[in-house]
């Protein structure tokens, strides 16, 4: 009886367990949760000292800006279809359409299809048939909760985010590719290998990977203002200012991630028993045929995982970006630091609010479809982005 | 594995961090040593103004820079020793401020309230971190198993966030009169300005730091209670072990790996804490360390950029961060000869 009752929580340690649980969603969520209000408000209701105010926005309303019953029952159906449309239907689909050997291809063709007619439908052909719906359905047709949408078309059109984003699409593609490309094959090398060698470069990654950016960006800065100058005689007149350039942000960038990819790609590659590149050994590969056809094949979860954190570092980064390429050209975070530094009305704040959502906004679908790889990356025991 | 097929698979990864790790370490280091600066040149300047009677005319010494053949400012660069480093340090005033016994004056120095706040920054966050990460991790574990996936998809947001995107969120709840400012000012009943004074906004800074790292610690943890032994539990339990007794001797050892391991990721990420200052725009209350290099490498007023002076905040910085390293580098060599004995 007695050890039934210390495996089973009583009561009230369960009842506060729970409690706490809650409490913690509750603080992990509302800031998150807030912004994203904030940003569909007009300034005078985001900036309220009402917590309701804020939440159901009468002056939005008042000026004939919001959402009634109709639109919210609607839109929240469509997006719960779609996200059930993708955990189960588009899987199946891939693996059934996608030739063999070539399921990476299939996925990205089918996601792109899959998100493309979302937006089409979400933003495109939903708005005209809802407010057709809302004129003939009478009360139920009313706006009850402010919502506004003009604060996204100021910061996207007007404030010319969308060159930061796509800025930001180059950068990221940029590093996971590369950083995968060298992480994988030099994860290998260190995984498989038991040398002294191995253990220094690993040992040196560590510290490489404690070394604060601002350190490292002090040796570029120099180097990449008169690098023109500097790699004349190498390259003649072709020489290139490197200060500005997306090639060479996405290079530090990838160096910078270097230490952490391997570390972790080599801790996945150490899980793989090396039975099995020896097996293909014996049948006649080369090293690196064992590396391309038996190892790779098997490692695309934790190839995956590592591109994961990859991706958050460069999209992510402050401080490589907004010191090595210029204030009109960066990439999506350090363009936001325009935006809040000037603030001087509540609306400029508003924007800046709305700007910030759009960037979090790929994160938060990230962490949806990729919940589980996050979680094994993190607890692979190697290192974190 | 022989050398050389070693050597081709960890070519490409080793060259790159050669290349942009290894050499700007270098370049930094000299750099720290020396001054780049314009070449300046004095010269007799005629100046002539028309008046009534006639012309007026001076001559002033004015000092100019030395213009090149390309229409550049010639630069030199000087060796000055340890210039560098004492513009950094500042060492004058910090014996003055010793001599007048006063913290006040001490932290004005930019160096020193910057070293101030990181560590500090670093040491208090790091046992909050632990202990909220591991208190999330055992009510995780605790709760039904149909509630987890939805509670670690909520602990991930803080964690996976843009950092200055969630300094912001966190900020725009507490500026001017922002939600959470109006309930403290009703609850407390007084008027309440978080970004008046200095603490305030450091005590945010960290609030936010938890709030970030403290669902890693969580998750971590998470993943090492599976793998607890089930078996030295019962036994813990047949020996009549209680909760709090089950939990310091046999979850705590379970876990001690982890603890050490999230530890020395928080001690390198903290150290470098940089994005709170940006988010907060802390810059006239609180600095840090690697805001302090970010902060000389910008375009100053005059249009220049202090690389020297950041060269050498810089290898402060990289000094610091390898004292805090020294123990556990020392940990890893000693399992690492132990393995080969």
């Amino acid at each position: 009886m007695k050890d039934k009752n210390l495996i089973q929580l009583p009561f009230a340690l369960r009842l506060s367990s729970y409690f706490f649980l809650v409490f913690w969603c509750l603080v992990a969520a509302f800031p998150i949760f807030w912004i994203s209000v904030m940003s569909v408000k007009l300034p005078i209701d985001a900036f309220n000292s009402s917590p309701l105010n804020v939440i159901f926005g009468p002056e939005t309303l008042n000026q004939n800006k919001g959402l009634s019953f109709i639109d919210i029952t609607l839109g929240l159906s469509i997006i719960l279809f779609t996200a059930k449309l993708s955990t189960g239907w588009l899987v199946r689909m891939v693996s059934r359409y996608s030739p063999d050997g070539y399921q990476w291809f299939g996925w990205v063709i089918g996601a792109m299809t899959f998100g493309l007619s979302f937006i089409i439908i979400f933003f495109g052909i939903m708005p005209s048939a809802l407010s057709l719906l809302n004129d003939i359905s009478g009360p139920l047709g009313n706006n009850i909760l402010g919502f506004s949408t003009e604060h996204y078309a100021t910061v996207w059109f007007e404030k010319g985010f969308i060159k930061n984003f796509q800025n930001s699409l180059m950068v990221t593609t940029g590093v996971v590719t590369i950083s995968l490309t060298f992480g994988t094959l030099a994860g290998y090398g260190l995984a498989r290998s038991g040398s002294n060698l191995a253990f220094w470069i690993l040992i040196i990654a560590l510290v490489f990977r404690a070394l604060p950016h601002s350190v490292l960006v002090t040796g570029y800065l120099p180097f990449f203002m008169n690098s023109a100058e500097i790699l004349r005689p190498i390259f003649g007149d072709a020489a290139p200012t490197l200060y500005g350039m997306p090639w060479a942000t996405i290079a530090v960038l990838v160096a910078i991630n270097q230490p952490f990819t391997i570390w972790m790609l080599r801790s996945f590659f150490q899980s793989i028993p090396s039975e099995l590149d020896e097996a293909a050994r014996v049948d006649g590969c080369s090293h690196f045929q064992a590396f391309r056809r038996v190892i790779m094949p098997v490692m695309w979860p934790g190839v995956i995982t590592t591109g994961l954190f990859s991706f958050l570092l460069a999209y992510n980064d402050f401080l490589v970006t907004s010191l090595l390429l210029e204030a009109q050209n960066t990439t999506m975070v350090p363009a936001i630091a325009g935006m809040f530094n000037m603030e001087t009305t509540t609306t400029d704040q508003v924007i800046a609010v709305a700007a910030a959502v759009s960037i979090i906004a790929p994160l938060f679908f990230l962490v949806m479809f990729f919940q589980r790889q996050i979680v094994s990356g993190l607890t692979a025991g190697a290192v974190k982005g | 594995m022989n050398q050389k097929t070693f050597f081709a698979f960890i070519g490409p990864s080793v060259l790159m961090m050669v290349l942009f790790i290894a050499l700007p370490l270098a370049t930094v280091l000299k750099q720290s040593f020396y001054i780049n600066q314009p070449i300046y040149e004095t010269l007799e300047v005629e100046t002539c103004t028309p008046t009534f009677t006639g012309q007026v005319c001076s001559v002033d010494l004015k000092t100019v820079p030395v213009i090149g053949e390309n229409g550049k400012v010639l630069k030199k660069n000087e060796f000055v020793g340890l210039l560098n480093y004492q513009n950094v340090i500042e060492y004058p005033r910090v014996i003055a401020a010793f001599a007048d016994k006063s913290w006040r004056q001490f932290m004005t120095i930019d160096f020193w309230k910057a070293l101030r706040f990181t560590l500090s920054f670093t040491l208090i966050t790091l046992p909050l971190v632990l202990l909220f990460g591991l208190l999330i991790a055992l009510c995780i574990n605790n709760a039904a198993k149909s509630i987890r996936g939805p509670v670690i998809f909520v602990s991930l947001l803080p964690m996976i966030i843009t950092p200055v995107i969630g300094a912001l969120s966190i900020r725009w709840l507490f500026i001017g009169d922002g939600i959470l400012t109006s309930f403290l000012e009703w609850w407390f009943a007084k008027d309440i300005a978080m970004f008046a004074q200095a603490w305030t906004i450091e005590f945010m800074m960290m609030m936010y730091r938890v709030w970030h790292v403290a669902p890693f610690a969580a998750i971590v943890f998470y993943a090492g209670l599976q793998t607890v032994n089930q078996d030295t539990v019962e036994s813990a339990i047949i020996d009549g072990a209680n909760r709090w007794e089950k939990l310091r001797y046999v979850l705590l050892p379970h876990l001690m790996p982890l603890i050490v391991f999230v530890t020395l990721i928080h001690l390198m990420d903290s150290y470098r804490v940089f994005e709170e200052v940006v988010g907060f725009s802390s810059q006239a209350y609180v600095i840090s360390l690697q805001w302090l290099t970010y902060d000389f490498l910008m375009v100053d007023q005059s249009g220049n950029r202090s690389i020297s002076r950041a060269s050498a905040s810089a290898m402060l910085t990289m000094i610091g961060i390898v004292l805090l390293l020294i123990p556990v580098l020392k940990g890893v060599w000693r399992d690492y000869k132990d393995k080969r004995l």
